[in-house]
């Protein structure tokens, strides 16, 4: 027990070290923009005809002519104190709009994620299993293909074939438009994010179903399978028996692995369809200049993935005996 | 079937795709001048025989546009797939043959990067060089590097712990004559393999961010702009405007994942008598 201890405190500090580094390379790569934010905000015409003091003014609030390294710090000592800053584009703190995007993006990225695992794992397995056969060749090219298409691009044919050609999905959003929010019901948002969620759970499962493939091969390969098999144990027992209990660790792996690219993949998929979640409010931020939502967002996601190596490391101690009395014989 | 075996189809397939993706390259830097003339005789066509791909509300010509976005795609590609496996090979080789705290500092960097969502990291660094051609370039050539690196670091150590390196070791060889004559050979085929493989993530890369606008400049035919335009006109049931260099865009990259299919059944030894 000390020994998990010892091991999820190291993990730990490791990831607070790196989630440092996150925002100091973050930071770093905003600071070191050439684009002006009252440039891109303000715009040039409008700028002309403001007087000194009201430009003086702007580049205060966008704190354009602070030193980046006093900046950081200053951010730094927020966030210790839990702030995280005033978001310069949306005028709240950062934590309030991260919060309520987080909300509608939570539901999206965890239905793609639940979804893309357990598909990939079933093709997977499947092709796995039945190597060679047209199964196998089908599954193969499916994912191929799937991996091959851009994300946007897969949410802009889904859009018009559901939204557009046969009507049956909303072309956008999160809620219906000319709705006040009291009344929105779940059945409302579910049906808003049935589409976002479909096209991400399709950029995270062809990685997840060829990795198990492989794996599966290997597992089918191998001479315990092939001892089973002269005992005269079924294949349907095989599978389930040997198969699945020795895929399950590096699905483990995959599945906690294939977060940050649903993250990413939910940048796009929320451009396309509108849905107002954290992908969308980064896109904004970045293209905005509004370094403090921006960072914010960086280190939010980079929490978000950390987090998922690190459970996925200490469910491997549940899962696989070896590593379990490996850790306690130590 | 004698004399065609898996080996020589292999080899022809990769020609074949070679083929077609400097054709590709070629017709769209060919076509550059003619996806930028605007005609407004023809505008809003759907795909019929002089324009297969149709034309936009401007009437220009999708299928020289959806050209001479593939072919910049490509280049944009096999710039960054290159400086990213560079990048890889540096950090990779340097981590496992300095060891110690190089090792370690070098590890903990590739986590941090890994860390980070891959768009949010291209879209910072191309923040950083100011958006347009050289934002893109470095961004995705800067991103990409991790996982290559660490299959470079793991390769390396594996090698150096071989008998037949140590041996040479003993035999008073120098560490530059190790490093050409064993480790070179070795790791070759793995780092091509590993760059042709960086192509597709590349192109999609690039071809995402400046959809999202953090890329090349609108003006420019790239499939991210092309895409991105389309969008308003995708109610209006344009249909053709997004889906004709959508579906080019990922033959392209379908063709860049078989190359690397097709390369790795030709340099892998394991393969070799098949």
């Amino acid at each position: 027990m000390k020994h998990r201890l010892l091991f999820t405190g190291k993990k730990f500090f490791r990831m607070a070290l790196l989630l440092l580094g996150v925002s100091l390379a973050a930071f770093l790569l905003m600071s070191a923009s050439p684009l002006d934010p009252l440039q891109t905000n303000v715009g040039q015409a409008a700028l002309g005809t403001m007087s000194q003091e009201q430009i003086a003014r702007l580049e205060e609030y966008w704190g354009v002519n602070e030193p980046p390294l006093r900046r950081y710090l200053g951010w730094l000592g927020d966030v210790i104190r839990g702030d995280l800053g005033v978001s310069l584009l949306y005028r709240q703190p950062v934590t309030q709009v991260i919060g309520q995007r987080l909300q509608n993006s939570l539901w999206l990225m965890a239905a793609a994620w639940v979804l893309s695992g357990l598909l990939g794992l079933t093709l997977g397995v499947l092709a796995g299993a039945r190597r060679g056969r047209a199964v196998d060749k089908l599954i193969r090219g499916w994912c191929l293909l799937l991996s091959s298409t851009p994300a946007f691009w897969l949410a802009l044919v889904l859009l018009m074939i559901f939204a557009v050609w046969l009507k049956v999905l909303p072309s956008g959003l999160a809620v219906p438009i000319g709705v006040d929010a009291a009344s929105v019901t779940l059945g409302d948002r579910l049906y808003h994010a049935v589409l976002p969620a479909l096209t991400l759970s399709m950029t995270g499962m062809p990685g997840i179903a060829l990795h198990t493939r492989e794996k599966m091969i290997d597992v089918l390969e191998s001479d315990y399978v092939l001892f089973a098999r002269a005992r005269g144990e079924s294949n349907r027992s095989i599978l389930l028996r040997h198969g699945l209990r020795n895929v399950a660790l590096p699905a483990i792996t995959l599945q906690f692995a294939v977060i940050s690219e649903i993250f990413g993949g939910s940048v796009l998929v929320e451009q396309v369809f509108s849905y107002p979640g954290l992908g969308q409010a980064a896109v904004t931020a970045g293209l905005g200049g509004d370094l403090p939502l921006l960072l914010g967002i960086t280190v939010v996601s980079a929490a978000i993935v950390f987090s998922g190596n690190l459970i996925a490391d200490l469910l491997y101690g549940v899962v696989d005996p070896k590593i379990r009395r490996g850790a306690a014989r130590a | 079937m004698n004399g065609f075996n898996r080996r020589r189809a292999a080899l022809c397939l990769l020609v074949l795709t070679l083929g077609l993706l400097c054709a590709v390259t070629a017709a769209g830097t060919l076509l550059a001048g003619q996806a930028m003339v605007t005609d407004f005789t023809r505008k809003n066509l759907p795909p019929c025989v002089p324009f297969l791909f149709g034309t936009d509300w401007m009437g220009r010509d999708m299928l020289s546009r959806t050209l001479t976005g593939l072919s910049l795609s490509i280049r944009i590609g096999l710039l960054t797939a290159a400086v990213s496996a560079g990048i890889a090979l540096l950090v990779g080789a340097c981590s496992a043959l300095l060891g110690g705290w190089v090792d370690g500092a070098l590890s903990w960097f590739v986590d941090l990067v890994m860390g980070i969502p891959h768009i949010l990291l291209v879209i910072l660094i191309s923040l950083a060089f100011g958006k347009g051609f050289a934002g893109v370039v470095a961004g995705v050539a800067l991103s990409h590097w991790t996982s290559l690196a660490r299959v470079v670091r793991g390769e390396v150590l594996q090698v150096r712990a071989m008998p037949y390196v140590q041996v040479a070791e003993k035999l008073g060889l120098s560490r530059w004559a190790i490093l050409r004559r064993h480790l070179l050979p070795h790791l070759l085929p793995q780092f091509l393999t590993g760059l042709v493989l960086l192509f597709p993530h590349a192109i999609l890369h690039e071809a995402s961010v400046t959809f999202l606008g953090f890329g090349l400049p609108p003006e420019q035919p790239a499939i991210g702009v092309i895409l991105s335009e389309s969008m308003g006109y995708l109610t209006t049931g344009k249909w053709w405007l997004a889906v004709f260099p959508g579906l080019s865009l990922v033959g392209v990259v379908v063709l860049f994942a078989l190359l690397a299919d097709q390369l790795r059944r030709l340099l892998d030894p394991a393969s070799v008598h098949e």
